[in-house]
């Protein structure tokens, strides 16, 4: 968003009227608006996607009726929702309660400012990208917690509960897993981390060493535990807590939920993209010189590749999500404290011990010598 | 009673095949699977030759009502949702025919009761199953109403079917 700002203030000229930190903060506004544009169909055409991949799973259809094969759905869906009455319960909380869902929209919104979408397409490439992400993105427990108890419901307080106790519990082997790949990189920005990848599967941090490519699967893992989704979700366990910390909403405000929730399904996939599986290195080289391409169908062809990985990661969060059963509350802090924190330690260790003997050759560095 | 429980190996305990397993099962779902779903409005199921919807009077090769009016039907309805006056008659073979035969369909149960109980086999519920009456004035239905779509052939293949 920088480079775009600092080139309309260099080529445009009536800009020069105006002080350039207004020019800054008006191209910051539009961009946000673009990245809520961007967002919201996104989150809500995940909804649909959702809805008929978990159709096909269990040989079903799926919502077909809206548009042709039911692409419409989610439009749909978003009408009813904002224009169901908006119900407060009379014993809530009413300014925590209304405040909730923003907090958590705005949570997982955050996110999208540190986002990588392809070589200049990001919003804003900060130096500490990687922390600034996972720091936001923890707002999301607070206003899930707010949920709950604004709610003053026991089921709702017990799935806010639930989910903060779970959400603190992942975020350990999380942030674990990715320190491996920030000792690799020694970056924290998130265009430095893609940078620091090639665009072929082996000069992708996933087989950069073993340990890298273990600390994937405990990113993932606990990336979806994060978002609260099927093999994690006892926040929203339905066939006990009806439906956790948003029972008590509807409206616009379950809606609010349910974007955030889609949203970070999209973070969680775009960060274990850019951290792992090499970003938006496209998977041929693209000179910008010789075949007189221009910057942009570089950017654009970045933005292609990066969105097909991570929508391949996003399908790979629905197909988990439709096989696997809930697990039990013991169970899932069994599996975080217990074997997710102590690998991601391995990991951590590991990874250090390879860049102290090998320096940050990978594997496929040192088998081609 | 001590329920013996399977010592699991290694690889149960970590549950990874059995993960990696399921996920194949709903991939190949995804893909090749057949759809059980039908698409209702476009495509009508085939009702079983049992089923049990709107009930309807038969008429007979002449195109009279079967009916012969003894109120059996009336008296054995769970819901008493039919109502018959008799009336005598010259015309037929037999000598009571109903002036009136209403079935409320607002009460009506579709049990079928009314079918085993008829002893000419007058009564009986067909195979329509869009039940839907949006009005309720449209309730009750009077006897030409019952026997209409109902003549002679459609009727017996009908009759045989269920047999």
């Amino acid at each position: 968003m920088r480079y775009f700002a600092d080139w309309i203030i260099e080529n445009l000229e009536f800009t020069r009227a105006i002080p350039s930190e207004y020019v800054y903060l008006i191209i910051m506004v539009v961009g946000g608006l673009l990245l809520l544009l961007f967002v919201v169909p996104m989150a809500g055409a995940l909804t649909f996607v959702e809805r008929r991949v978990a159709g096909k799973m269990q040989s079903r259809i799926g919502p077909n009726r809206v548009g042709p094969q039911g692409i419409f759905q989610f439009v749909a869906d978003g009408v009813k929702l904002i224009l169901k009455e908006d119900i407060i319960p009379t014993a809530a909380d009413r300014r925590l309660f209304k405040l909730a869902p923003y907090i958590v929209f705005v949570g997982s919104f955050l996110t999208f400012a540190a986002l990588p979408f392809s070589q200049k397409l990001i919003a804003a490439d900060l130096n500490i990208g990687i922390l600034y992400i996972f720091a936001v993105s923890s707002m999301v427990v607070v206003g899930i917690i707010m949920s709950g108890w604004a709610s003053n419901n026991n089921l709702s307080l017990l799935g806010g509960m639930r989910s903060a106790a779970q959400i603190i519990s992942y975020e350990v082997p999380q942030i674990l897993s990715v320190l491996a790949v920030i000792l690799l990189t020694g970056t924290l920005g998130m265009q430095g981390t893609i940078k620091a990848q090639g665009w072929a599967p082996q000069h992708w941090f996933l087989f950069h060493n073993p340990f890298a490519f273990i600390a994937f699967f405990v990113f993932f893992i606990s990336a979806v535990a994060e978002c609260n989704r099927i093999p994690f979700d006892i926040p929203e366990a339905e066939s006990e807590l009806v439906s956790g910390y948003n029972t008590e909403y509807s409206g616009f405000r379950f809606g609010l939920f349910f974007l955030a929730e889609f949203a970070n399904v999209y973070v969680i996939s775009a960060v274990a993209v850019t951290l792992f599986l090499g970003g938006w290195n496209t998977p041929f080289y693209l000179p910008t010189g010789i075949w007189g391409l221009l910057p942009s169908a570089v950017n654009l062809a970045g933005l292609i590749t990066f969105l097909i990985k991570t929508f391949v990661l996003v399908f790979v969060c629905m197909w988990l999500r439709w096989t696997l059963p809930r697990l039990r509350v013991d169970q899932l802090m069994t599996v975080g404290w217990k074997y997710m924190v102590p690998i991601a330690f391995f990991n951590l260790v590991g990874t250090a011990v390879w860049m102290l003997v090998w320096g940050d050759k990978s594997i496929a560095a040192l088998l081609g010598g | 009673m001590k329920i013996q429980y399977k010592e699991l190996s290694f690889w149960e305990k970590l549950y990874l095949p059995a993960i990696v397993k399921g996920l194949s099962i709903t991939l190949k779902h995804l893909f090749m699977w057949p759809k059980f779903t039908m698409q209702y409005p476009e495509e009508k199921p085939e009702p079983g030759p049992r089923f049990r919807g709107f009930p309807k009077l038969v008429k007979d090769k002449e195109g009279h009502p079967k009916c012969v009016a003894c109120g059996l039907c009336a008296a054995v309805c769970p819901p008493h949702a039919i109502t018959l006056q008799a009336e005598e008659t010259e015309e037929l073979s037999w000598e009571r025919t109903p002036v009136s035969f209403e079935i409320d369909m607002g009460r009506c149960i579709l049990c079928g009761m009314c079918e085993e109980a008829c002893p000419v086999e007058a009564i009986v519920l067909s195979d329509t199953y869009e039940l839907v009456i949006n009005d309720t004035r449209k309730w009750v239905f009077e006897i030409d109403k019952l026997l209409e779509d109902w003549e002679g052939k459609e009727t017996e293949l009908f009759l045989k079917n269920r047999k």
